[in-house]
């Protein structure tokens, strides 16, 4: 239906097009006054006149017109003033089951009333909807072409269009971050309404199974947030362990040691390790790292699981080797070549050059480049969703489980998504922790590099 | 070797360089810098020699599933009872059985059970569904091509061995026998495993394919390219070339390159609490696959787009300004097209990230188990990777050989993608 919409809009839109440069040209033609804009403009202009204003309503109309019916149907329903959030919601879903077909047992005749209802509003919903933006459409189209002369200033007025259009685009992504933070505290606090805040954050249990099934356990401190964030901890710092060195070693050497065709080669298939999407890694992780370390853990005599941390963090490191080495190697090249040759007029070797001189010169850049990895893999979801545990453990045993806030997200909200179970809300808090911790990583990181940056 | 060393042998005077001290000395100092070297060498070996591992490790697990065994079962259908007008109603489990019974002629009753449950379980489904599309089938008799089950499959492939005892395998000493039978009848082959590309998903693994998948994916990245090309541009040359520079600006630019490192699953939380929870619309549907996916590439493209609409010489705009173009004639006819293959490639690249993507994904229910392939960007549907992370948690022996097949096709889509970038990029990039 509004596919259709969509299509009509746009051929009208052209045609709209063609019929006002059309105008345009004929106006010109005959006229002896220099003409402001070249025809193609004046269709431009008709075209955004009749299509865009249209597009914008149809948008809004799409986005507002659930939200309203549902509550048209639930007013509508018999004694609704006196009930809650919850059983309006299961109503509402009830009623657009049986609407849509899908009838599970003999809807009672309130239910049959008020689909009846839904069906009717949905009915005016859509012709109303049609009308206004046929009106809109045809208004825009006579004002479009009405306009057309050889004094109207075209050009002017679809630079315009154009312009807004740009300012929009660019405030997405202000947007974008604006709905991220609502979003994640508007459920979040929901959650702190059910379960405190302290206890949140200092509780050192993290049981939120039990939770779904007696939800008085909730109170009991079964959503404490610290072994969740002991565990991306953990798994954080062993991925840290096996990429930082391997990054910035491997970094130095193609700067400083290797020749021009040695890097050419190596480079992008050191590349390729940050393109192997994250769940591949997830699956070779659990299909091959996994019960090499638990082997490795039996034979050492050490308790091991067969999720275990080591190996989710061991795979995430080299899954991060590539950012290491890139923005290392950035920060190399961005050292003065007069440091690098004053180091070597007075003797030293390149081995020297590079501890002495370049390494700390390029500290800042490369520390820069170690947080942004860091806040990447407390970030990273499908690896540990797949390789870590689920059963938050405080323990510094890498061969045993530990769990992570990405994976306690994702476990929480697979295949549920009633949003009035503390489980489902739980999910959101964790993920404004996770969105706090990586912006702050963020934040450091970016100044770090830019500062350097403006340093040489 | 140490700096205040250094400076010790400069500044004292008559030094005996040819010292045994000294020549010590040096060839310390000379091992430490290859030294410095070899580690360097063993962390590049490192790395790559874990891509090796995953690729080879992956081909190894994953080839076996691009071919399945199937049993070519000749079927007469003019004896069997079945009402052209109404194929659907005929007894299909009876024929199909009858079919099979006849391959094994001396079978035991007792054994039939174990026998039927060599072949895939839809078998009579698949009969079914065969006939109703070419009903000529009835007249005569026709071979059916019926996939063996995922026991029978590994045999075959040599993943489960005949050594291990018999109480170990899922598969017995007697269906062995009768998998040998069928073969000495010819009737068992392993062709290309099509299924695989035109099925949809399925709970057993001889019959899941991932159409459903591929499509989903098809239909998230146009959703997503879409909404993402068009908004991306446009705001990466506002930023550019139009926003004044103020604090507002600033918030923007802060903003764009903190948001290109959130988290991908804090995205599939907005998500499912703004696009599913606030706006209702459907879960597990392509459109809201595609609008994550879009929110989450945006960043990448607007930065790209910034760097190849800088990387322009200002005398191309300055020419086109000095002839008479108004500033947006000048970028929309000059600069942009100029900037254009560069701007391509990022979206590509960034378009190539967005179908790896699965974390977001997951959380707006593209992991439902759906039997039949998308028709529309509306219809629940499953997305290539998050195929891949349902079928790896899948328990049965032949979903681990699909798993990786199915890393093999999203890796093959990945460096096509790559592949086309990097193309575009030689071919038409220009360097000023």
């Amino acid at each position: 239906m509004s596919g259709y919409l969509l299509a009509i809009l746009a051929l009208a839109a052209l045609v709209m097009h063609f019929v006002g440069s059309a105008r345009a040209r004929a106006t010109q033609n005959g006229a002896s006054e220099k003409t402001h804009s070249r025809p193609i403009y004046h269709g431009l202009n008709a075209a955004i006149w009749t299509g865009v204003p249209a597009f914008i309503f149809l948008l809004l109309w799409l986005a507002g017109q659930n939200s309203v019916i549902n509550q048209l149907v639930v007013a509508s329903f018999p004694g609704s003033e006196s009930l809650d959030a919850t059983t309006r919601s299961l109503i509402m879903s009830e009623v657009r089951q049986v609407a849509a077909g899908n009838i599970f047992k003999e809807p009672t005749p309130e239910i049959q009333a008020a689909v009846t209802h839904l069906k009717s509003l949905q009915q005016i919903s859509a012709i109303a909807m049609v009308a206004v933006i046929a009106a809109l459409m045809a208004i825009g189209a006579f004002l479009g072409y009405k306009v057309i002369g050889n004094r109207f200033r075209a050009r002017h007025s679809v630079e315009r269009s154009v312009t807004y259009f740009m300012m929009f685009s660019s405030l997405v992504a202000i947007v974008t971050t604006l709905g991220i933070i609502a979003s994640l505290v508007f459920e979040a606090l929901q959650f702190f309404a059910k379960v405190p805040i302290t206890e949140f954050l200092f509780g050192l249990r993290w049981e939120p199974q039990i939770a779904i099934r007696a939800d008085q356990v909730a109170g009991q401190g079964a959503f404490g947030v610290i072994p969740v964030l002991f565990g991306t901890f953990v798994i954080s710092l062993i991925s840290m362990i096996v990429a930082v060195p391997t990054g910035i070693l491997s970094a130095i050497y193609l700067t400083e040691y290797a020749d021009k065709r040695f890097r050419a080669v190596i480079k992008p298939l050191l590349e390729i390790l940050a393109g192997v999407p994250t769940v591949v890694y997830g699956f070779f992780a659990v299909l091959t790292v996994a019960p090499a370390v638990r082997s490795l853990g039996i034979s050492l005599g050490i308790e091991s699981s067969p999720n275990s941390a080591l190996a989710a963090g061991a795979v995430m490191g080299v899954m991060i080797i590539p950012f290491i080495s890139s923005l290392s190697d950035d920060a190399l090249a961005a050292v003065p070549t007069a440091m690098r040759e004053g180091s070597f007029a007075l003797g030293a070797t390149k081995g020297e050059t590079i501890r002495k001189v370049l390494l700390p010169a390029a500290l800042p850049g490369i520390v820069g480049g170690v947080l942004l990895a860091l806040s990447r893999a407390v970030g990273e979801t499908m690896i540990v969703v797949m390789a870590a545990g689920l059963i938050a453990k405080m323990t510094v045993n890498p061969f045993d489980a530990v769990t992570t806030v990405t994976v306690q997200i994702v476990t929480l909200l697979i295949g549920d998504s009633e949003f009035d179970n503390p489980k489902t809300l739980a999910a959101f808090a964790l993920g404004l922790i996770l969105f706090i911790v990586t912006l702050i990583l963020n934040l450091i990181a970016l100044r770090t590099v830019r500062k350097y940056r403006e340093k040489y | 070797m140490s700096s205040a060393a250094l400076t010790d042998t400069v500044s004292a005077a008559g030094v005996d360089w040819h010292s045994d001290e000294m020549k010590a000395r040096r060839r310390a100092r000379y091992a430490s810098d290859r030294r410095l070297q070899i580690y360097g060498i063993i962390a590049i070996t490192f790395a790559l020699g874990f891509l090796a591992i995953l690729v080879g490790s992956l081909t190894f697990t994953g080839y076996t599933a691009f071919t399945q065994t199937v049993a070519t079962i000749e079927i007469d259908l003019s004896t069997a009872k079945v009402d052209p007008a109404n194929i659907g109603e005929a007894d299909w489990r009876g024929i199909v059985r009858g079919a099979l019974r006849a391959q094994v002629p001396e079978m035991r009753r007792s054994d039939e059970r174990k026998f039927f449950e060599m072949f895939t379980s839809s078998a009579p489904f698949l009969v079914r569904d065969a006939v109703v599309d070419d009903p000529g089938r009835l007249t005569g008799k026709s071979s059916f091509t019926i996939p063996m089950a995922d026991p029978v499959d590994q045999l075959a492939k040599g993943a489960i061995s005949r050594d291990i005892p018999e109480n170990q395998r899922r598969i017995n000493d007697k269906q062995i026998g009768m998998y040998d039978q069928l073969v000495a009848n010819g009737v068992i082959s392993k062709p290309f495993n099509w299924g695989l590309f035109f099925n949809a998903d399925s709970r057993f693994p001889e019959l899941a394919g991932l159409a459903g998948a591929i499509s989903g994916s098809f239909w998230s990245l146009l959703v997503c390219f879409v909404i993402s090309f068009p908004i991306g541009i446009a705001a990466a040359i506002y930023l550019e070339e139009f926003a004044p520079k103020n604090r507002f600006t600033d918030l923007i630019e802060v903003n764009i390159n903190n948001l290109a490192a959130v988290p991908s699953v804090v995205f599939g939380l907005l998500g499912l609490a703004v696009f599913l929870g606030w706006l209702g619309l459907p879960r597990s549907a392509p459109l809201v696959g595609g609008f994550v996916l879009a929110l989450m590439t945006l960043p990448t493209l607007i930065i790209v787009t910034r760097v190849s609409l800088k990387s322009v010489p200002s005398s191309i705009r300055e020419a086109a300004l000095g002839v008479g173009a108004s500033k947006h004639e000048a970028i929309f006819h000059h600069i942009l097209p100029l900037a254009m293959p560069t701007v391509m490639t990022g979206s590509i690249i960034s378009l190539a990230r967005a179908l790896g993507e699965t974390a977001p994904l997951l959380l707006i229910g593209m992991n439902a188990f759906i039997t039949s392939p998308p028709e529309g960007v509306f219809a629940a549907s499953t997305a290539l990777p998050t195929q891949i992370y349902i079928w790896a948690d899948s328990p049965e022996r032949g979903f681990v050989s699909r798993t990786s097949a199915a890393i093999l096709v999203l890796l093959a889509f990945l460096v096509l993608m790559n592949g086309i970038a990097i193309f575009l990029r030689q071919r038409f990039e220009r360097r000023w």
